[in-house]
């Protein structure tokens, strides 16, 4: 008895140790990443800012170019997610609820194809449609490719989480008198709309840390987004510099945690379907 | 309120045929149960009525008017559904409201509209709250509050009784029957348990394979049941059937099973003709069956297979060899002694025959 109560303390000692070290080496980098913009003389090694500074901010925002970058990833960002955003949803409700024949072919084609679209892959082909369609240097052309590229995926998504709602939703606002159009309106887009924040929020974050595309489609520093501005805080060696980079870096994840952040409060990440029946 | 008719209606899915052809009247003010196993096509007719599925051949009437090819919203009906289908999002007031904001009443006159109906159905006090946050039998009667909301020439049910528990199904049917001898309304409402159909509709339409059996008053039903099929769903227990071998001989049909004593039963046209076969069924309702002695004259005998005591009544069923179980509904206060063979007793009047396909065989006093 003593011995396997001996037995069950060493192993839970040893994966205590083993969880502790495996969760040190995640923390670090995000530790480093909330002290090295309030320190005046940030390296890459961790350290304690002494003093806190706010002068790092300062310098970044003196930095016009980086400030404007933030706001056209904004543009780019917001652009894409209001695309997506609607047409996924109509395209799956579309999918989920009218009897197309080969419906289910359709979505998976679309799916492969989607992640060539916005891959490396196909930036030579995507670059010369752009280019024949005279959007060459346009926000439209960043926020076309993304809708393109995260289409296919959020209709998958969005498709199924409408396949598991009943469709006696919208046949009840039916027979009640609605019309389709009130039906989906005032019944299924509430009841879908949880999925539709889980895919607006899969697409902003994509649109926002992406580099390739705006890099490849945009010629002008005024239209760059801040995936690409974040280069301007390199010096002309190559190398970082770390402290306006960790600074400027900070300020580039806050949209996404606020964005989190609201989706968790208003809509919290949860799928509410069907009454238990 | 207004008259539902099916002229040849017929409806399949690709190669699937879930209503070979139907035809059927609903008068003014009737309440007709649809009543069948799963997948007879009960549900299938009652949604052509809603307009949810189109047929695909024949047309659908209701009040005289063509609504085959009409969108639900145009056909003046309210529907009940089987799980309810209240909208999560929307409180109790909203779910109840919704086919008079949908038509255009504004706020105030279609809440205190949908409060009149919730009070009538004792959900008054819920108002305010979400589907999820009441009971199974409270999002059954919100439901059934929404259809009520607003006046329809047709009410439909699609089981609504069946997610409830066996007490608060007994209690929201008893409220229906109320509901309809208060409002005389038609309504047509699908169910596979033969005690509502009996309890609630003005006729039974019994179901089987898409096309209607019998369709009948619940009390010919359970009477002078169509076919075998009908005598078997109808009835709790359903009636006893016996298969039996059949000849005629002194002027008189003799039927003979293993265990089964029957006195010579009085020829008519029917029943000679039916017998040039040889195979007939004999059915004989459980409460009709009472313990017997060996020796008297119409007798089913067996080993005792069960014997459960059920408070007012005993159901006591017996074993024929292999060929089947004959159950008595036997209504006694007295615990039921039977030792291990039982001998089972009934009137001749009240025997129902089929013959060799199932259809009954009129009785002598039936035209």
């Amino acid at each position: 008895m003593q011995k396997k109560a001996q037995n069950i303390f060493v192993r839970r000692t040893v994966f205590a140790a083993a969880a502790t070290f495996l969760g040190t080496v995640f923390a670090l980098p995000l530790v480093w990443f909330f002290f090295a913009p309030f320190n005046a003389r940030a390296e890459l090694g961790l350290a304690i800012p002494s003093p806190f500074t706010l002068s790092n901010f300062a310098t970044v925002f003196q930095n016009t170019f980086a400030m404007q970058a933030l706001l056209n990833s904004l543009i780019q960002a917001a652009g894409g997610v209001v695309l997506v955003g609607a047409a996924a949803t109509l395209a799956a409700y579309a999918l989920s609820r009218s009897p197309i024949p080969g419906k289910g072919a359709v979505t998976y084609i679309l799916l492969l194809f989607s992640s060539v679209v916005s891959g490396s892959a196909a930036m030579v082909p995507i670059f010369l449609i752009i280019s024949a369609a005279g959007l060459i240097d346009t926000h439209l052309a960043v926020i076309l490719v993304f809708a393109g590229g995260l289409l296919p995926t959020a209709m998958f998504i969005l498709r199924d989480f409408i396949d598991a709602i009943p469709r006696s939703y919208e046949e009840s606002a039916m027979v009640a008198g609605a019309s389709p159009l009130q039906a989906f309106f005032d019944v299924a887009l509430p009841v879908i709309r949880p999925g539709i924040v889980v895919v607006v929020v899969w697409a902003f974050v994509n649109i926002w840390g992406s580099f390739l595309i705006p890099f490849i489609l945009l010629r002008s520093d005024k239209l760059m987004p801040a995936s690409v501005a974040i280069y301007s805080f390199y010096s002309e060696a190559g190398t970082p510099i770390v402290t306006l980079l960790a600074a400027y870096s900070l300020i580039y994840s806050l949209p996404v945690i606020a964005l989190y952040l609201l989706v968790n409060w208003k809509f919290g990440f949860r799928f509410f379907g069907g009454i238990k029946s | 309120m207004a008259s539902v008719e099916f002229q040849n209606i017929s409806k399949s899915f690709g190669a699937f045929v879930a209503v070979p052809d139907i035809s059927f009247q609903i008068a003014d003010g009737e309440f007709i149960c649809l009543l069948g196993p799963s997948g007879c096509g009960k549900t299938t007719s009652l949604r052509m009525i809603a307009g949810l599925e189109t047929p695909s051949s024949g047309r659908v009437m209701i009040g005289g008017r063509d609504v085959t090819y009409l969108h639900p919203k145009d056909r003046g009906i309210s529907m009940v559904f089987q799980d309810y289908a209240l909208y999560p999002h929307m409180n109790i007031a909203d779910n109840i409201a919704y086919p008079l904001k949908v038509r255009g009443e504004q706020e105030t006159k279609r809440h205190a509209r949908a409060k009149e109906v919730a009070d009538v159905l004792k959900i008054g006090d819920l108002m305010k709250r979400l589907p999820s946050q009441i009971s199974g039998g409270q999002q059954q009667r919100t439901s059934l509050a929404r259809a009520l909301v607003y006046p329809s020439e047709v009410y439909l049910f699609d089981e609504p009784l069946s997610n409830l528990d066996a007490k608060l199904r007994l209690e929201a049917r008893g409220f229906l029957n109320h509901l309809q001898r208060d409002m005389g309304m038609t309504a047509v409402y699908v169910t596979h348990d033969q005690a509502e159909a009996m309890a609630l509709a003005t006729r039974i339409a019994v179901m089987d394979k898409g096309r209607i059996v019998q369709f009948a008053p619940p009390i010919e039903i359970y009477r002078r049941p169509a076919t075998t099929f009908v005598a078997n769903f109808v009835g709790n227990p359903p009636m006893n059937l016996v298969p039996v071998e059949a000849s005629i001989g002194e002027g008189a049909l003799h039927l003979r099973a293993d265990g089964l004593q029957l006195a010579p039963i009085a020829l008519t046209d029917a029943i000679a003709k039916a017998a040039k076969s040889g195979r007939m069924t004999l059915g004989v309702r459980p409460e009709h069956l009472r313990i017997a002695e060996p020796s008297d004259r119409n007798v089913v005998s067996g080993d005792l297979f069960a014997n459960e005591n059920m408070g007012p009544e005993s159901l006591v069923t017996l074993e024929r060899g292999d060929n089947g179980r004959v159950t008595a509904r036997i209504f006694t206060d007295d615990e039921i002694k039977v030792g291990t063979s039982v001998h089972l007793s009934f009137d001749q009047k009240h025997i129902t025959l089929f013959d060799d396909t199932g259809a009954r065989i009129p009785a002598a006093d039936e035209r």
